[in-house]
């Protein structure tokens, strides 16, 4: 990775004096993840340029006996090639002085503003040119982007930019920009970030943070928390899981994004708690509970006297259970929630006993011959009085102005069914199993399109 | 007078023995003479262990569920049990009843009472027990107060000591239940219901080479049957009713229990008889009534003999050392060598749901899909079409009254011989019942798996590599991708194994070298290897069926599909099912065209192969990983040489810093191009290429007992022609011959030279074992410029390889072998039919181990 500062201010060879760097020497600085080189690749009174280069060390950066040792996982990626928070480590390691705006021979100069250039290359583009754009113009910097020609398909537009920024401005402020906005852009933080972080923020985003337009976003990005580590084992052989692996709190499904303007997450938990407080069944099995939403609504219910959660992925299990407090002071009494691991497609007597089950947005995350199977567990070998099945109604897909014709709201998504799709899935597990359906929708209802989410709740 | 105490105490080996007697009667003295200290578990013992002190009766409650907990686990692994303690009043001794029930053990009372006075004197002499004498007269009274009801409390024996001398003199010796012959190893001829049908009994008897001789004695009926040298039969029961000749089937079977050279089970046509003889009330129905009519009139022999043969017949036999049970209408795993009136009911009559089907008869549970025992389960009662087993249970009731046939399973051949009905006798009230469209009876029991089937830590016997155990972490990891993005269970009868690499060589400039693998080999006695051109694709493994027909009997799916392609963790190859079976449909041709169906006599073929291009299922791989590591290094590379080709034209001193940064761009460069031989579009079959490198198994086969030539040459028939097949090179290197040795490393350098990814090393012997057990089945050895790909641009650099080089290849060849065997023990079972939870156990456990974390880029 390669970032270069210059200044036609004359005369221009002042810039060593501002960085404590003479310009005719070769400037080493070693850092845990490899070596940075400073030096002039011009060195006039017209102009002065110093670049940066630094030399990541690859092999080192995978390396470590456990996962936990090396910085990075352990594939090829490209780390130690694009500019990244790596760079804004090196840039603070070298010219840690000049950052702070402090010059020995030259205080009145590091004082003033100056004509000035930086290049950053190859800058990942994560968030595009208008990011860029957004991130630099309204320091006051005139953004020249170039897209880095590819290898790879590149169908996704360019990934890397040649970034030439041109204007005029104190040096220190150039490279704290620089500082904090390169690991924004690259969008990924190459180490655990902890509460350290934020104070590095604050002091090198003194002055011009606290009123850049995009100022939520640059800190969002900075202190991205990446849950790093997490879950290895299940991404090496689900890597789709890998979105999955961030805590409940910081992660927002493309589905709960698209649908958080009708809030209804909300009006769907609301409308199977009725449901099943209608079924009269009191001891219920929440199957596919994830992350626990609909167990922590149904524990603070009074007619509620167990409660049975299923999910395959251990760590949804993990979640709700400390948000259910299960097994902490305060929490409920032992024995009221269960939290199980175990998946739809085997047969579980645990939570046999259950008389009412709910499948709250969880059939489409099943493929579609596999469906058969989940039924046949579910209303044929386990067969509880009632059970209550939500699922996206894809009728109402045409109103999200987001959503492309034909796309489905989540990528995990198998299937989304019409209502008159759904139905008839209805009425065949009705006619197999010997259940009757009632149904209905979820959410604002359309006269043409429907309910967003349609809800099924069978009984025999 | 009093009638003199029984001494001679003879109990049944499995029992839960309930002492009765009040303190200082000598319970637990008489306890510790007749039963192993294991055996008896004392109220007293568990107050100690809950507050150190024998006596305590504050914690009666909490150390007499600690009695109830120790003996209900004892009688989970059906050992007898003694329960020490006072049991005075009924209401004490009811909860051991319960107990012994739960776990189908018969309870036993044994009443120790030597006399109020002599309880009195030995308290006064244990300090511990200073509660005067108020204390043993109450109990004592309380005791006999009790006695005359013990019976009819549940307890099944109830003997009484009623002095000294008679507690002195008490012996107690065990014997076997009625239902544990163990000890009896047949062989054995179990055969199915006959209702009547004695003249298929005989034809069927002489078909199985035993000797049928009628004649008369005194007027009397009699037959003798003569077993071929040390057979028996085993009757599952129903002998009478609905069918011709229900007299003649008693005899056969009265003469053949009496002569000791047969076994037979109580059916519920038994007990029905014998109730309606006993002059009981019983419902005449279901052929009763021409069991009656056809009595009438035999002669006495039979009629005297007859209440006896049914009073004698019990519910279930248990034989040749556990491994076989036969029991009317079957038997779940807890209660195979037990007894209980639970025990009796089911094998009577099985499991029913308490629901009534459109026919007006019971709707029966099917424990049988939900049978996990070791012990074979032979029965009958629920008449189908034809016997198959289920999870280890054989149904041989093939309503020969019906017009079907009567059925008999040899034992230990495991072989079925039956006889056709002369005749339609009885008209079934409802059709017979069988599997469902085309599937086996197995295959409908393997609709659904259960939980219990995968769930926790694991330890699965394997042919090749014994115990493999599971950890209950990678267990929990497969569960989510088996369960949310696998192919169904029914197709993945196989996951393949992890490949080594071979061990890492010093020569310059490289990480891998055939040397290496080569001499991996020769050390472990190998004495010639295959070596094959390793694809640059994708691993998939195929199902491929003559038709979807095909699928569905074998397989057990239920869709349309003719077969499945599956990757190295179990998902769908391709997510379009016309490609899949567009697929299925050319390398189906191929087969057809070689004629291997025939050849290999079977309609099913399992074949593990790569399917190239790489990019077909790694394009986003490439796409998001791979490619921008090649554009940014590009990028970084040369803007550093543009300012550093600048700077040294000032004459600054960064000579050293250039030819590095040169250096590495160049190696950047070609990494930008390493993967470029793996890259084409793909829209269509057309552009698909297949490597198949082994034939896995096919009907009744395993072909790991074939050598990899042979396997290679079968492929290349495959690949011949201008087909979807693509030809895989390949050659045999005789490990002690140096220059075919050299030759064939020359050979790899001008492969990996030419853009091929490398070769792997095989011995020749699928399977092969050397001094230290299984030895690795493959070794690869990956060319300079695929390994760039994998380790990055600037692995070469000699600063880089020399710390790549200390790489540990221990983990992934542990794991390679127990994948293998894994692997290989799951084809088995499939090839044997096995139920489905057998094999999937097998699969399941080889995506749970790939989850262990290894370093990916070995």
């Amino acid at each position: 990775m390669f970032l270069s500062v210059a200044t036609t201010h004359k005369p221009a060879t002042d810039l060593g004096f501002l960085l404590h760097k003479h310009p005719d020497r070769l400037h080493q600085t070693d850092l845990n993840f490899g070596k940075a080189w400073l030096f002039y690749p011009e060195a006039t009174e017209e102009r002065c340029e110093a670049a940066l280069i630094l030399d990541v060390d690859p092999v080192g950066l995978v390396r470590g006996k456990g996962q936990a040792d090396g910085l990075l996982d352990q594939y090829v990626n490209d780390r130690p090639y694009a500019a990244s928070s790596f760079l804004s480590v090196a840039l603070n390691k070298t010219l840690r002085t000049a950052m702070t705006g402090v010059s020995r021979e030259r205080q009145d100069l590091a004082d003033s503003d100056l004509p000035l250039e930086a290049v950053v290359t190859p800058l990942p583009l994560r968030g595009g040119e208008a990011l860029v754009k957004g991130l630099f113009e309204p320091l006051g910097w005139t953004v020249d982007l170039t897209p880095v020609e590819g290898f790879g398909s590149g169908a996704d537009g360019a990934r890397y930019g040649h970034l030439k920024l041109t204007g005029t401005g104190r040096l220190s402020a150039l490279l704290n920009h620089l500082y904090v906005l390169i690991p924004v852009m690259d969008d990924a933080k190459h180490y655990w970030v902890g509460e350290a972080e934020i104070d590095k923020l604050m002091a090198r985003g003194e002055g011009w943070l606290d009123s850049h337009p995009s100022r939520d976003l640059i800190v969002r990005r900075y202190l991205r928390n990446r849950g790093a580590l997490a879950r290895v084992a299940l991404e090496r052989l689900a890597p789709e899981t890998a979105a999955e692996a961030l805590p409940p709190e910081t992660r927002v499904a493309p589905e709960e994004a698209l649908e958080a303007p009708i809030r209804l997450n909300d009006l769907r938990l609301d409308a199977v708690v009725q449901a099943i407080r209608a079924t009269g069944g009191t001891v219920i099995a929440d199957l596919g509970c994830g992350e626990g939403k609909l167990l922590y609504r149904l524990v603070r219910e009074r007619w509620v006297q167990r409660l049975f959660g299923l999910d395959p992925a251990a760590r949804e299990l993990e979640w709700a259970a400390k948000r259910l407090k299960l097994n902490e002071f305060g929490g409920p009494p032992e024995g009221r929630v269960t939290l199980l691991h175990g998946s739809l497609t085997y047969r579980d007597s645990r939570w046999a006993e259950a008389d009412v089950a709910v499948l709250v947005e969880v059939i489409e995350h099943l493929d579609e011959d596999r469906l058969p199977l989940v039924e046949r567990i579910v209303f044929g070998e386990t067969a509880p009085k009632s059970v209550i099945v939500t699922t996206p109604n894809a009728d109402y897909n045409a109103l999200f102005p987001n959503l492309a014709a034909g796309a489905f709201r989540h990528p995990d998504h198998r299937f989304e069914w019409s209502r008159a799709q759904f139905e008839a899935w209805a009425a065949r597990i009705g006619e197999t199993w010997g259940y009757t359906a009632a149904f209905s929708g979820i959410g604002a209802e359309d006269a043409t399109f429907g309910a967003p989410t349609q809800m099924a709740v069978f009984s025999r | 007078m009093r009638e003199a105490d029984k001494t001679d105490l003879a109990i049944p080996d499995f029992a839960l023995v309930v002492l009765i007697g009040s303190t200082g009667s000598g319970k637990s003295t008489f306890a510790a003479k007749h039963f192993l200290p294991t055996e008896v578990i004392s109220s007293d013992y568990c107050r100690a262990l809950v507050s150190d002190d024998e006596t305590n009766q504050d914690v009666s409650a909490d150390a007499f569920d600690l009695v109830r907990e120790i003996a209900a686990r004892r009688l989970k692994h059906r050992k007898l049990t003694v329960i020490d303690a006072t049991n005075v009043r009924a209401a004490d001794r009811k909860a051991w009843v319960e107990l012994a029930r739960k776990w189908h053990a018969l309870p036993i009372a044994i009443v120790i009472d030597p006399g109020v006075e002599v309880c009195i004197a030995r308290n006064a002499q244990r300090p511990d027990r200073d509660f005067g004498p108020g204390v043993p007269k109450r109990m004592a009274m309380e005791i006999r107060k009790g006695l005359g009801g013990l019976q009819r409390e549940g307890f099944r024996q109830v003997w009484k000591l009623t002095s000294e001398d008679s507690i002195e003199a008490a012996v107690v010796t065990r014997q076997p239940l009625w239902t544990d012959k163990r000890h009896d190893h047949g062989p054995f001829d179990i055969i199915g219901d006959i209702h009547g049908c004695a003249d298929e009994l005989q034809a069927l008897l002489e078909k199985l080479g035993y000797g049928v001789a009628w004649s008369e004695d005194r007027g009397d009926r009699k037959v003798t049957v003569t077993p071929p040298e040390g057979r028996k039969v085993v009757f599952v029961g129903d002998l009478v009713d609905r069918g011709p000749n229900s007299p003649d089937a008693l005899r056969i079977a009265m003469s053949m229990v009496a002569a000791g050279s047969a076994y037979c089970v109580q059916g519920n046509h038994e007990r029905k008889l014998g109730r309606w003889l006993d002059g009981r009330k019983v419902t005449i129905a279901h052929g009763l009534q021409e069991t009656i009519d056809q009595l009438e009139g035999q002669d006495r022999g039979l009629r005297e003999g007859l209440p006896a043969f049914l009073d004698s017949l019990r519910s279930h036999v248990w034989l040749d050392d556990g491994r076989l049970a036969v029991a009317h209408a079957g038997l779940k795993e807890e209660m195979i060598g037990r007894g209980s009136g639970a025990v009796r009911e089911f094998a009577l009559y099985g499991e029913t749901t308490g629901e009534i089907d459109e026919f007006s008869l019971p709707v029966r549970a099917d424990w049988a899909a939900a049978y996990r025992g070791k012990t074979a389960v032979v029965y009958g009662h629920t008449p189908v079409v034809s016997a198959e087993w289920v999870n280890n249970t054989l149904c041989i009731d093939t309503g020969c009254v019906f017009g079907g046939k009567l059925t008999a399973f040899r034992w230990p051949e495991r072989d079925i011989v039956d006889v056709q009905a002369i005749q339609t006798w009885f008209e079934p009230m409802r059709p017979l019942g069988g599997s469902s469209l085309g599937k086996s009876a197995q295959a409908d029991a393997d609709g659904v798996l259960d939980y219990e089937d995968v769930s926790g830590r694991r330890w699965i016997e394997t042919e090749l590599k014994g115990k493999v155990v599971i950890a209950e972490e990678n267990a929990s990891a497969a569960l989510e991708v088996m369960s949310r993005f696998a192919l169904s269970p029914q197709w993945l009868t196989y996951l393949p194994p992890t490949m080594s690499p071979s061990e890492t060589t010093t020569a310059e400039g490289w990480l891998e070298r055939p040397e290496e693998a080569f001499a991996h080999f020769r050390e472990r006695g190998v004495a010639q290897v295959v070596c094959e051109e390793k694809h640059m694709g994708s691993r998939a493994v195929i199902a491929l069926c003559r038709d979807g027909s095909v699928a569905r009997e074998r397989f057990g799916v239920a869709g349309e599909e003719t077969g499945a392609i599956w990757t190295r963790t179990g998902r769908a190859f391709f997510g379009d099912v016309a490609m899949t079976e567009g697929l299925l449909a050319r390398l189906r041709a191929r087969v057809d065209q070689i004629g291997l169906w025939d050849e290999l006599n079977t309609d099913w073929l399992l074949i593990d192969s790569e399917i190239m291009p790489w990019s077909a299922k790694a394009g986003s791989l490439i796409e998001s990983q791979y490619a921008p590591v090649a554009t940014s290094s590009a990028e970084g590379f040369r803007a550093a040489r543009e300012a550093l080709s600048r700077a040294t034209s000032r004459n600054v001193d960064v000579g050293a810093i250039a030819a590095r940064y040169a250096d590495r761009a160049m190696r950047a460069e070609r990494y930008a191009t390493a993967w470029a031989p793996y890259v084409w579009p793909v829209s269509g079959i057309d552009d698909l290429k297949v490597a198949p490198f082994h034939l896995l198994a096919s009907e009744g086969r395993v072909w790991f007992d074939h050598d990899h030539v042979w396997h290679m040459t079968l492929v290349d028939r495959l690949a011949e022609g201008e087909g979807v097949v693509t030809r895989t090179r390949w050659r045999v290197v005789d490990l002690a011959d140096e220059a075919a040795c050299s030759d064939a490393i020359g050979w790899w350098e001008s492969l990996t030279g030419s853009g091929g990814e490398g070769i792997v090393v095989k011995p020749r012997d699928f399977v092969s074992r050397g001094k230290k057990g299984l030895i690795q089945p493959a070794l690869k050895v990956r060319g300079r410029e695929y390994l760039r790909i994998i380790y990055g641009p600037e692995y070469d650099a000699p600063d880089n390889l020399v710390r790549l080089r200390e790489r540990g290849l221990g983990g992934k060849r542990n794991l390679a072998l127990r994948e293998f065997a894994l692997g290989h023990e799951a084809l088995k079972r499939f090839v044997a039919r096995e139920p489905l939870r057998r094999v999937h156990e097998c699969v399941f456990a080889v995506l749970a181990l790939e989850s262990e974390p290894i370093d990916p880029r070995l």
